[in-house]
């Protein structure tokens, strides 16, 4: 759970009158089972999952907790710790406040809006919850695709906004950076509103549209596959054509004769390549176009492009520069594979060294069903990259440098919406988040304009008190949970719980 | 508001009325499950509206809850009236009491042993009773530390043979409230509420006076307590160490009084990453890094 609140339905029914009833000096009557506790307020009946909220009974614990529970009893049942848990079940699931909507205290030289302390495993644990204004941040965009989306420093657009541009490729994926302080604050007002709802739509995982200048149309959804000119991509290659030659080498000698694997960085040849004459292959005289790096791996055999292996090939016979009658043979068998195994061509050779069409045998489509089945699915992943280095800290500290230096020695975990952030090395507190973990929507604006996001530095209350936090302002989680209006969200399970990280003695 | 239950995955059932949270899971053929579930869930159906007719005898003095007549109650008195030598009130046993009432009304039929039946748990909250049949053994993880209660750090194997049906802890970090100050003090014995009122008595006993221990009047925490006024721990901080061995030794010694008596069997308490294992809990236990009191 995020945040978890009382059965909506228990409350309505304490406000129509059931099942608790005022009784003397503010306290309340609840009849939810036999024990007909009188609650006061702010404290919870003899079960910890009724208490009383301002005069009304609310329940405290969401329905699914016995469940969970549960599953940590057994025949193998940890004693120890057994009251413990209980003690969270009555009390609640384990419950996590995170900074969606807790608000801001900018310019930050107040405490934060939430400073909770809770335990876990023992440990009194203390998480402070903020919303933190972000002039510096933005998005990383990894792209998976071989295709070619536009050069390296092409601007980006949306909306006719310059509003980021493309960076460095990398394994398998082209990646951009979007958004950032220069477009959001440094151009016109549009620029700046433009990128400002163009970071908005990323983080809360909408799908955007953005125009490569002298590349491609993008439809890019965090977690979504990307859509390029139109068309989604369905997989990552598998490798590059070289490694693609590296993996199924084994599986294509004594079945074909020579393969071409075409791929926009590196086209494999297989004759030529380590792995063919590794396994004493004959060479098979077929020459591809482009510059030769090594034996048989070949850069640039093609213009960048949608055809195959993200080259502008659509004929794969056009990858081949010249066929050598010296040691190419009539009958040979060549098979052209893309590095995603989606574009793939089977020829024999006729009398002439010619390549002729020919029906691939089931044992070669079989390896290149399987190219297809090692390439993952591929997909638009966004970061959301934001430094914090700033006031926000005096929200946590009144000696800010003192959460910096914690922080980097792992003493605090540093999360947003519960997501787990990879804290850069070096000054600030700069954290780089995979929006698909944070919760819906926890992305917001100010006019500035500047991204709000959430964030919440989770840490031992004795090592909160060591770098001079604000202790006069902690909370209980119970407080927090009685008082403060939420929402209750489920718990991302693929999120490590913030707790967790935080070191030990 | 009625009790409830819900099967868990694998053969585990939840059962749940106000307060009362049981997880029970039979061993045995399957017509002997369905049969001891079926007992069970008759049995407890009532077993709180038992304890409230009696709630506010069971909340007071064990001396003065002498008339209680309900059988959960009366395994309560029993369990607790022993120990009258210090302020102790039957709810002290209503966890362990309530788990071994449920033990009995499942793992029995007319004072006889289920046929088919190999064994037996109901876990109320971390205090469990249990039942074997001849010849059968029942495997309790141990977690040591509860600061890092991610690792087993043992494993008791009660067999037939050994007098133990009951395992209890206690602790001021559990739901429950604590006078003393021990992280947790696990207690083996022959039944639920024999374990439930020793680990209570051994945990009130772990305490020392130090400005890192805050304690708060129960009634200011919690309506209804039957601890009244009484001061109960609410924080614990760092302690030196030679108060840490002087509050665990006088558990130690409670811990070491009750085997005497025959009142338990073994025990482990731990505080502050210190452990003590009191009884043949420590034979028990080879895994146990722990230093033998």
């Amino acid at each position: 759970m995020s945040t978890t609140r009382g059965d909506p339905e228990a409350v309505a029914a304490v406000e129509s009158g059931a099942p608790g009833g005022r009784v003397e000096s503010g306290k309340i009557a609840c009849n939810a089972c036999p024990v007909l506790c009188r609650i006061s307020e702010g404290r919870t009946g003899a079960c910890d999952r009724y208490a009383n909220v301002e005069g009304t009974l609310t329940r405290v614990d969401p329905l699914v907790l016995a469940a969970e529970v549960a599953r940590e009893a057994g025949p193998l049942v940890p004693f120890a710790a057994g009251k413990e848990w209980d003690g969270n079940i009555v009390a609640g699931a384990p419950v996590f406040v995170t900074g969606v909507g807790a608000g801001t205290t900018y310019p930050d030289y107040k405490p934060a809006p939430f400073i909770v302390s809770q335990r876990h495993g023992g440990v009194e644990t203390v998480t402070v919850v903020t919303e933190g204004i972000f002039s510096y941040c933005s998005f990383k965009i990894k792209i998976d695709t071989d295709r070619y989306i536009g050069p390296e420093c092409a601007p980006v657009r949306s909306d006719g906004e310059v509003v980021g541009h493309v960076t460095t490729m990398e394994y398998g994926s082209q990646m951009l950076s979007l958004g950032g302080v220069h477009h959001l604050t440094g151009g016109s007002k549009k620029e700046g509103r433009v990128t400002c709802d163009l970071m908005m739509n990323l983080g809360n995982k909408k799908a955007v549209e953005l125009a490569v200048e002298g590349g491609a149309a993008l439809t890019i959804q965090a977690g979504k596959p990307p859509i390029i000119d139109g068309a989604p991509e369905q997989r990552m290659r598998v490798g590059c054509g070289s490694a693609t030659i590296g993996i199924f080498a084994q599986q294509w000698f004594g079945k074909v004769d020579e393969v071409i694997v075409v791929d926009d960085h590196i086209t494999g040849v297989l004759t030529e390549h380590q792995a063919g004459r590794f396994l004493g292959m004959r060479p098979g005289g077929i020459n591809v176009t482009g510059r030769r790096s090594t034996p048989g791996r070949y850069f640039q055999v093609a213009n960048p492009g949608s055809g195959w292996g993200g080259t502008d090939i659509k004929d794969p016979l056009k990858a081949i520069l010249s066929i050598d009658p010296e040691t190419a043979w009539p009958g040979e068998r060549l098979l052209m594979v893309s590095t995603t195994g989606e574009d793939y061509a089977y020829f024999v050779l006729d009398r002439g060294l010619k390549p002729v069409p020919a029906e691939m045998p089931e044992d070669v489509r079989r390896v290149v069903e399987r190219i297809g089945e090692n390439c993952e699915p591929a997909l638009a992943t966004v970061l959301f990259m934001g430094g914090a280095g700033g006031s926000l800290r005096a929200g946590v500290t009144e000696n800010p440098i003192a959460l910096t230096r914690s922080i980097k020695r792992m003493l605090v975990n540093v999360t947003c919406g519960g997501a787990p952030a990879y804290v850069w090395p070096g000054g600030g507190i700069m954290v780089l988040v995979d929006v698909a973990r944070m919760p819906d929507n926890s992305f917001g604006y100010v006019p500035t304009p500047a991204i709000v996001a959430p964030i919440e530095f989770t840490m031992r209350l004795a090592d909160y008190g060591a770098l001079g936090g604000h202790l006069d302002r902690v909370r209980p989680i119970e407080d927090v949970i009685a008082h403060a209006r939420y929402r209750a969200i489920g718990w991302n399970p693929e999120n490590p719980w913030p707790e967790k990280l935080s070191r030990g003695d | 508001m009625a009790a409830t239950r819900a099967r868990l995955e694998d053969k585990r059932w939840h059962f749940q009325h106000g307060p009362i949270d049981l997880v029970i899971e039979p061993f045995g053929t399957e017509a002997a499950r369905a049969r001891v579930i079926a007992r069970g869930w008759r049995r407890f159906q009532t077993v709180l509206d038992e304890l409230v007719a009696e709630l506010a005898f069971l909340r007071a003095p064990v001396q003065e809850a002498e008339g209680v007549t309900g059988p959960v109650a009366r395994r309560m008195l029993a369990a607790c009236r022993p120990h009258g030598r210090v302020f102790i009130t039957p709810m002290a046993a209503v966890a362990g009491s309530v788990a071994d009432e449920m033990v009995a009304a499942m793992a029995l039929e007319d004072g006889a042993p289920e046929d088919g039946l190999a064994r037996l748990y109901v876990n109320n909250g971390g205090d469990i009773a249990f039942w074997l049949a001849p010849g059968e053994r029942m495997r309790i993880g141990l977690i040591a530390n509860p600061e890092h209660a991610s690792a087993l750090d043992g494993a008791v194997e009660i067999g037939h043979h050994m007098p133990v049906r009951g395992v209890a802890t206690s602790g001021w970090r559990g739901r429950s409230f604590s006078l003393g100050i021990a992280d947790s003090v696990t207690v083996l014995a022959a039944s639920g509420a024999s374990a439930d009122a020793a680990a209570t008595l051994i945990a009130n006993e772990v305490d020392c006076d130090h400005p890192a221990v805050v304690k708060r009047p129960a009634n200011e925490i919690k309506d209804d307590t039957d601890l009244g006024a009484l001061p109960v721990t609410v924080a614990v901080g760092p302690l030196p160490r030679a108060l840490v061995d002087r509050a665990l030794a006088r558990g130690v010694a409670r811990a070491e009084a009750l085997r005497r008596e025959g009142f338990i069997w073994g025990a482990v308490l731990s505080l502050a990453g210190d452990y003590r294992i009191v009884g043949d809990a420590g034979s028990a236990i080879p895994a146990l890094p722990m230093r033998v009191a």
